[in-house]
């Protein structure tokens, strides 16, 4: 069997071939493993490798360079020319581009011409066993499981004209399950963020699930309308990532988010949140730790190619509710006269004084209504970050610390810079995932918030 | 007639799908499908008067799909010669092995007829990627620059998303399909800061994402006519900045089908896809009130309402000559005189459904490296033989909404509560536009919504929109898909104030 090149090398031909004035090349190497089932039984399964070559071409000098970017699934060393002319040729086309630099000096890791390590279906071979019991007890007791387990190692290998040799492993997963009661009467969900599978916990899974299908069994009437609302972490980290995606420099800068100044300017330096509230992101945190080197294939309002290879440093974006820095490239601070802090790939939200679990955030509840999950999420009206979505399986009423039963499902229409003002009390914050947006964003550690006057503006029959 | 690119059928195809299909068989697989996928992709964004990004994208891999011991198991990989190719067979057996303890009922594959070394392309004049980008990037610079011209408009900016996907299937049965389709995504917005009042605006061209060539983005092919667009933005955003809040309420609505293409596809499209029904979704997109227990019965809304799904329509986003599994592109009812009467299906949940014997070609896979999938057809609403024009519908309107241009889109996971706004909302009085308001929502329980369906459209109003970027599955899968749709009159639906609903 043939044997492929080694990723480094795909990386440093690349550089090579380069004739123009700056190159960067990036290897993303992917293995994904995963496992689907619905009703109680197997649906869809896989496993994926996937390995991607991307040059940047950069023509020029300063601010008048081009730069053509090209990403090809590549197989052999003699394809890399090809590419790379491929984007030289786009680069001479395409003109100037807005974000132009020249590259950030780099170093290089020691660990660079490592290989990528390797994910299979057996990750969940401990997995398969205890679910395939699960799913037989459900079937047993009339329930219905659904749900997804997935597993991706990726590792990027990053190298520039400028020095920068980066290589990053990055370990990614979760479990998602939802369990509808006998009948489809009732339908609850609990999701586990993990790096490896070793600490999902199947068994606790269970217990949560047949927990929550038990509130449900008791209807409680509660008509839409403004009310503290209980939000556990995943709910909490879809409104928040929503609202990091919104913190980008260019955008406050040309006026078109809630974090711009309506008169001009951007409103970083002034209190958006509330004062118990720290929003931050670091690479190096231990519990979802992420690159913290700049590595794009593509210019976007948040990254520049131009700026591949750069250090992203731990960030904080809200200092006890006062904005304090926005997602920057070189280009968008230089726009807005502020430091380059460049996104970094986690987000940690922190509440000053917080204890407890979800549970004992319920213990300390008079009257409120306890969320499972948040989804379709989508902006409505900029200006203020309104943002409509469903409450997801299952609103539960809590009355004088204890779940009473369980209302309908709702439509919300609220803003997260809203929600994080109006922060009631607070757990202690724990690694999770936004149901919704954990393709784009898994690694986030969130507390569980409860929030004042939550509008819940129109009942959802959806269960 | 375009005709296959030459760079794809060139590769070794048939020795990569013999490679796998024969390992599968050997390894005792019942059906093996290999899918030989390469996609180029192509994004340009300029922003004012510079580029702000454009990426080229060609992805090649294979994807080798088995049943085994009734059993789904796949591998994928983007290494492409014969050897691997055979891996994958092997990989694919070790994971149906591997999932055989999760599985209850064997998996059973709708039969289909064997299609010999067929191929099929889809409908174009140019090849967007026979376009020299320097052309693209000045024509979207000079759309942004007559946009900035405007006094109100403070920031423009200009995508072009362009992509070809060539697909090799083959299956044990014998069926051999090579394809071809192009599809382009031109769009501009307009951004209108109006610092005095501390407010905001963005305007959005209407154009749709399309089964079309460069020819539609340049406007060539007479489809879109972007210079009166271009040049009536700038004052569309002007009068939106200035336009009043709305009172909420109980309106009657005339959507366009610029808006209403998105509301037939959430709240029709996605609930009657069978895996949906019957709850393959139900960790993740959701489900469906339409339930199969349903079929022929359910009222989904008025006599006016018919619906029908197909892959075949010309330029169709979802159009194909066979899905990804081999099935001939077909045209079926989905909703008729306002009852539900079918599925969208794939081969695997044909057998699912009572009376169906055969998928009606509904299998997608968005890459090399995903599973194929039950995805979604063009789903359309049908217009009136004779029916009404826009003026006529408008004109039977007292006090109303003239819907235009989707914009923000959420809806339950059952596909009951859903709620829409729009580019842009005018005014109805005593049958006549009255102008542009703002901050509006309408909002509705699926049924009830279509069963307040008073008048649809003639021929003349009907128009085929879309979207690149469908989502469902776990990994996540995009899809592009179209929906055509007359303009269309609502009795009596609840519009929101999304300035009250924030609390403004």
């Amino acid at each position: 069997m043939r044997i492929p090149p080694a990723s480094d090398a795909l990386v440093e031909r690349a550089l090579a071939e380069s004739g123009t004035t700056g190159c960067v090349a990036i290897v993303e190497d992917r293995h994904l493993a995963n496992l689907r089932w619905a009703d109680n039984t197997l649906t869809t399964n896989g496993r994926v490798h996937e390995r991607t070559l991307t040059v940047v071409a950069l023509d020029g000098e300063g601010h008048d360079a081009s730069a053509g970017a090209v990403t090809r699934t590549v197989r052999s060393l003699d394809e890399v020319a090809d590419l790379v002319h491929a984007a030289e040729d786009v680069a001479r086309r395409c003109g100037p581009e807005e974000s132009a630099r020249d590259l950030p000096p780099g170093e290089s890791t020691t660990d660079f011409s490592e290989p990528a390590p390797e994910s299979g279906i057996e990750v969940f071979a401990g997995l398969t066993g205890d679910l395939g019991g699960l799913l037989d007890d459900a079937r047993a007791d009339r329930m219905a499981l659904y749900g997804y387990a997935e597993h991706t190692l990726t590792t990027t290998y990053l190298g520039t004209s400028a020095g920068t040799r980066h290589r990053h492993v990055q370990p990614s997963g979760f479990l998602s399950m939802t369990a509808k009661g006998p009948g489809g009467s009732a339908s609850t969900w609990t999701g586990r963020s993990t790096l490896d599978f070793a600490d999902v916990d199947l068994n606790e899974v269970d217990v949560d699930l047949r927990r929550k299908l038990a509130w449900s069994r008791r209807r409680v009437d509660v008509s839409p309308g403004r009310y503290p609302a209980i939000l556990p972490p995943t709910a909490v980290a879809d409104l928040t990532v929503y609202a990091y995606w919104e913190m980008g420099g260019l955008a406050a800068h040309e006026g078109r988010t809630v974090f711009a100044d309506p008169r001009g300017g951007t409103l970083v330096g002034r209190q958006v949140l509330d004062p118990r509230l720290t929003l931050r992101s670091d690479p190096h945190d231990p519990r979802r730790p992420c690159s913290d080197v700049v590595a794009t294939a593509a210019s976007n309002p948040l990254l520049s190619v131009f700026d591949n290879g750069l250090t992203a440093p731990a960030v904080t974006w809200v200092d006890q509710g006062r904005l304090a820095a926005l997602v920057q490239t070189r280009y968008s601070a230089g726009l807005t006269g502020l430091p380059v802090t460049p996104g970094v790939d986690n987000l940690l939200l922190d509440v000053d004084g917080a204890t407890g679990g979800l549970d004992d955030l319920v213990a300390r509840t008079d009257r409120g209504l306890l969320l499972t999950s948040l989804w379709y999420i989508r902006e409505v009206d900029p200006q203020q970050m309104l943002l409509t979505g469903l409450t997801r399986d299952g609103v539960f009423v809590v009355e004088d610390g204890e779940v009473v039963g369980a209302a309908t499902n709702f439509r919300f229409n609220e803003s997260p810079v809203g929600c994080l003002s109006r922060v009631e009390d607070a757990g202690a914050t724990v690694p999770t995932f936004g149901r919704e947006w954990v393709e784009y964003f898994p690694r986030t550690a969130m507390p569980p918030l409860r929030v004042a006057d939550f509008h819940f503006s129109t009942v959802s029959d959806a269960q | 007639m375009p005709t296959l690119d030459p760079a794809f059928t060139a590769l070794p195809l048939a020795a990569l799908a013999d490679a796998a299909l024969s390992r599968a068989a050997a390894l005792g697989a019942s059906h093996a499908d290999v899918r030989v996928e390469r996609i180029r992709s192509r994004d340009v964004v300029v922003r004012d008067r510079g580029l702000a990004g454009m990426h080229d994208g060609e992805d090649l891999g294979i994807a080798v799909r088995v049943v085994h011991d009734g059993t789904w198991g796949f591998a994928a990989s983007t290494e492409t010669d014969p050897a691997t190719a055979a891996a994958l067979a092997e990989q694919a057996v070790a994971v149906a092995r591997v999932s055989r303890p999760l599985r209850q009922d064997p998996v059973l594959l709708a039969d289909e007829p064997v299609y010999r070394d067929v191929s099929w392309v889809s409908s174009y004049a140019t090849n967007p990627f026979d376009v020299d980008l320097a052309d693209t990037v000045a024509l979207l610079l000079d759309r942004t620059g007559r946009l900035l011209s405007h006094p109100r408009v403070d920031h423009a900016t200009g995508t072009l998303q362009q992509v070809q996907e060539n697909t090799f299937y083959a299956d044990l049965a014998g069926t051999t399909v090579t394809q071809q389709r192009v599809r382009v995504a031109p769009e501009l917005q307009a951004l209108g800061v109006d610092a005095e009042a501390g407010t905001f605006e963005t305007m959005r061209s209407l154009a749709a994402p399309a089964g079309r060539g460069y020819e539609y983005v340049t406007g060539a092919d007479g489809v879109h006519d972007w210079d009166t667009e271009v040049a009536e933005m700038g004052d569309l955003l002007a009068e939106k900045l200035r336009a009043p809040g709305l009172e909420p309420g109980s309106y009657d609505l005339v959507v366009d089908p610029t808006n209403l293409w998105l509301t037939i596809h959430e709240s029709v499209g996605h609930a009657t896809e069978l895996d949906r029904a019957l709850g393959y979704e139900a960790d993740y997109a959701g489900t469906s009130f339409a339930t199969p227990d349903q079929l022929g019965r359910l009222r989904y809304g008025s006599a006016h309402m018919s619906v029908i799904g197909d892959r075949t329509t010309e330029h169709g986003l979802a159009t194909v000559g066979w899905d990804d599994e081999g099935v001939a592109a077909q045209r079926w009812d989905i909703v008729s005189a306002g009852r539900l009467v079918g599925y969208q299906l794939d081969r695997s949940s044909a057998l699912l459904l009572p009376a169906s014997g055969r998928s009606n070609g509904c299998a997608y896979a968005e890459s090399p490296t995903r599973f194929a999938i039950q995805r979604m057809a063009n789903v359309s609403l049908q217009p009136a033989a004779d029916g009404p024009t826009t003026q006529d519908l408008i004109a039977d309107v007292d006090d109303g909404l003239y819907v235009v241009g989707d914009k923000s889109w959420s809806i339950d996971m059952q596909r009951y509560n859903f709620q829409f706004t729009a580019q842009r909302f005018f005014r109805i009085r005593h049958g006549r536009l009255a102008g542009q308001v703002k901050d509006a929502a309408y909002q509705g329980r699926t049924p009830e919504f279509w069963g307040s369906l008073a008048a649809v459209g003639g021929p003349q109003t009907y128009w085929l929109g879309g979207t690149f970027t469908c989502g469902k599955a776990q990994p996540g899968q995009g899809a592009p898909v179209s929906h055509g749709s007359p303009a269309s009159l609502f009795r009596g639906v609840n519009v929101l104030s999304t300035a009250r609903e924030g609390g403004r």
